[in-house]
């Protein structure tokens, strides 16, 4: 049997970091970075006798990130330790809920190529992080920084809906999307604010049982997630089509020799021993709350795309990639709100800016400019100020340079369309008169002779001219 | 209430405890009268009671999201075993799988 005969069942639990000024149960600073141990006291540190106390603003980003989910949220719920030893757990316990989550049963739609799906979420939770070991390269120990000891997270965990790698990376990044447009986590990847632990498992098509599964924890990249799922499937139809079992495992991902690895042995399986914590009393959430919550939730990316395609007349791809950022939509909104130009602005964000996103592997969020400045380029290319071929120019300088305007850019640069007769005038002339022979080819019927000469004044402008009033004072002087 | 000896086994191991064979015999026995005691309160009669969670009854306790840091950060760092920078090793036995 080959893979195609195989259907690959993935579920994601999902960790992100909240976006509060303060930990979940003190009132120490959250700031990523800072020196080692710094933003800590004696509730994080687990320092004897210290006691917690909830953070409400926890409670709240975790209501919104569930409404914006489609999830029930509890009535009641309470915190649960989970009890476990490592380095980085000063406790020895993880205050998390167990099984009364704050919201229950919701889901989010995703795009395949079938058409819409919607992968359902079994729950969302509030925890605390851990801290984090630094491996002394040289073999002296690990060094404990317990500055994210206590930083609030949600876990999102999702009912095994997803199959396959493109499935698991469209939901991933969806919900990313959500929760960077409710503005609850910033969803940095490479500080580790979202993470992932990815539930693969096989089953021969038609299946209805689910295969076992094994787990690989803390995926932080798109590409880690697609590769990882990608050999963990193939691995264990291997292991099923030689005759084996597939063992239910944490597994680690290691995305240099682009294998997986066993992390613990059987003795070792997980025995969290879960019970109400004690420190804590229960949480209660009324109506009224979920409903203030509620006011707060912005206009979610579905709503937006719809609207983009009914209002703006986009097509639906241009409005699925505008919308798949936050800072896309924003940058899409804002620019188009000042220069009234939709089509030229989706264009621009399309190609030009997400092509230099890509070339230098630039995440959205760290577009360095304003809608306003993009909106001012079209307007300026609309009023003829510059050709768009010096705009391509002037897009690069946006983003490097100090200077973001690009009515300041072109003015340093000395890059303003010439628009006036007289000058355009002249340069004709020149051309004219230093290509004789494009002046023959063209009276003899060699069209191509025109589009020559317009290049020609081009360069000797350096792209400045007006190529409109070029192209028709050539043909003036050419039909004389 | 009957505790075997690879539960004594397996909670020591959880525990990170390294228990002697004696020890293992001794505390099986141990756990035993205290869950059998423990369980004396599954004789109450819990009909038509509410469940209750939390040893209080106090619920919504919360604290603004205010940053107050912590003044005495030398006297957190104190207990550590070494130090570098301000990072702190862990202690031997927290180290696992070494």
């Amino acid at each position: 049997m080959s893979r195609e005969d195989y259907e690959v069942v993935m579920g994601l639990e999902i960790h992100a970091e909240l976006s509060t000024k303060t930990k979940i149960f003190c009132s120490c600073p959250t700031d990523f970075g800072g020196e080692p141990n710094t933003h800590c006291c004696p509730v994080c540190m687990a320092m004897p006798g210290a006691l917690p106390v909830l953070n409400e603003k926890v409670v709240e980003y975790a209501v919104k990130a569930g409404l914006a989910m489609n999830c029930e949220i509890a009535e009641n719920c309470k915190n649960d330790r989970k009890n476990y030893f490592y380095p980085d757990l000063p406790k020895s316990y993880q205050i998390s809920q167990f099984d009364k989550p704050l919201c229950n049963h919701g889901y989010v739609e995703i795009d395949t190529k079938d058409g819409k799906k919607k992968i359902r979420i079994l729950r969302i939770h509030i925890e605390e992080d851990a801290g984090k070991l630094n491996h002394d390269e040289y073999g002296r120990g690990s060094f404990v920084d317990l500055n994210r000891a206590g930083v609030p997270l949600i876990e999102i965990v999702s009912e095994p809906d997803i199959r396959g790698p493109e499935e698991a990376d469209a939901y991933f990044k969806k919900i990313k999307s959500i929760l960077e447009y409710i503005e609850v986590s910033d969803c940095k990847m490479q500080e580790g604010s979202l993470r992932a632990d990815v539930n693969v498992s096989v089953r021969k098509k038609g299946d209805p049982k689910l295969g076992t599964r094994t787990e690989m924890k803390n995926m932080n990249s798109f590409r880690a997630i697609q590769n990882a799922v990608n050999y963990e499937a193939q691995r264990q139809i291997e292991v099923i089509e030689s005759g084996g079992k597939v063992e239910q495992e944490t597994l680690r991902w290691d995305e240099l020799q682009g294998k997986t690895f066993s992390m613990r042995d059987k003795e070792d399986a997980q025995d969290y021993r879960y019970f109400p914590e004690p420190d804590l009393g229960m949480i209660h959430i009324s109506k009224e709350y979920i409903e203030n919550v509620k006011k707060t939730l912005p206009e979610l990316p579905e709503s937006r795309k719809k609207r983009y395609i009914e209002e703006y007349k986009l097509p639906e791809y241009d409005a699925n990639i505008l919308t798949s950022s936050k800072y896309f939509s924003n940058l899409f909104e804002g620019a188009v709100e000042k220069c009234g130009s939709a089509k030229a602005v989706s264009n621009w964000i399309m190609s030009d800016i997400t092509g230099y996103l890509n070339e230098n592997e630039i995440e959205p969020e760290k577009i360095p400019f304003t809608a306003e400045n993009l909106a001012e380029l079209i307007t300026l290319i609309d009023k003829g100020t510059i050709s768009s071929s010096i705009a391509k120019k002037v897009l690069p300088e946006m983003f490097e340079g100090e200077e973001k305007s690009p009515r300041e850019i072109i003015e340093k640069n000395g890059w303003v369309q010439i628009s006036d007769e007289g000058a355009i005038k002249e340069v004709v002339a020149k051309v004219l008169e230093a290509n004789p022979q494009s002046i023959i080819d063209y009276k003899a019927g060699k069209d191509r002779a025109l589009g020559f000469l317009v290049g020609q004044a081009m360069k000797e402008t350096k792209g400045k001219a007006n190529p409109g009033m070029l192209n028709k004072m050539f043909l003036e002087e050419l039909n004389k | 209430m009957n505790i075997s000896r690879d539960e004594i086994i397996h909670i020591s191991k959880l525990a990170r405890l390294n228990l002697t064979g004696e020890e293992i015999e001794k505390y099986t026995k141990d756990l035993e009268d205290i869950i059998g005691f423990a369980n004396t309160i599954n004789g109450v009669d819990t009909e038509n009671i509410d469940e209750s969670i939390t040893a209080t009854e106090q619920s919504n306790v919360f604290r603004k999201d205010e940053v107050k840091e912590f003044d005495d950060k030398e006297a957190l760092l104190s207990n550590a075993p070494s130090m570098e920078g301000r990072n702190v090793p862990p202690s031997k036995c927290f180290i696992i799988g070494r």
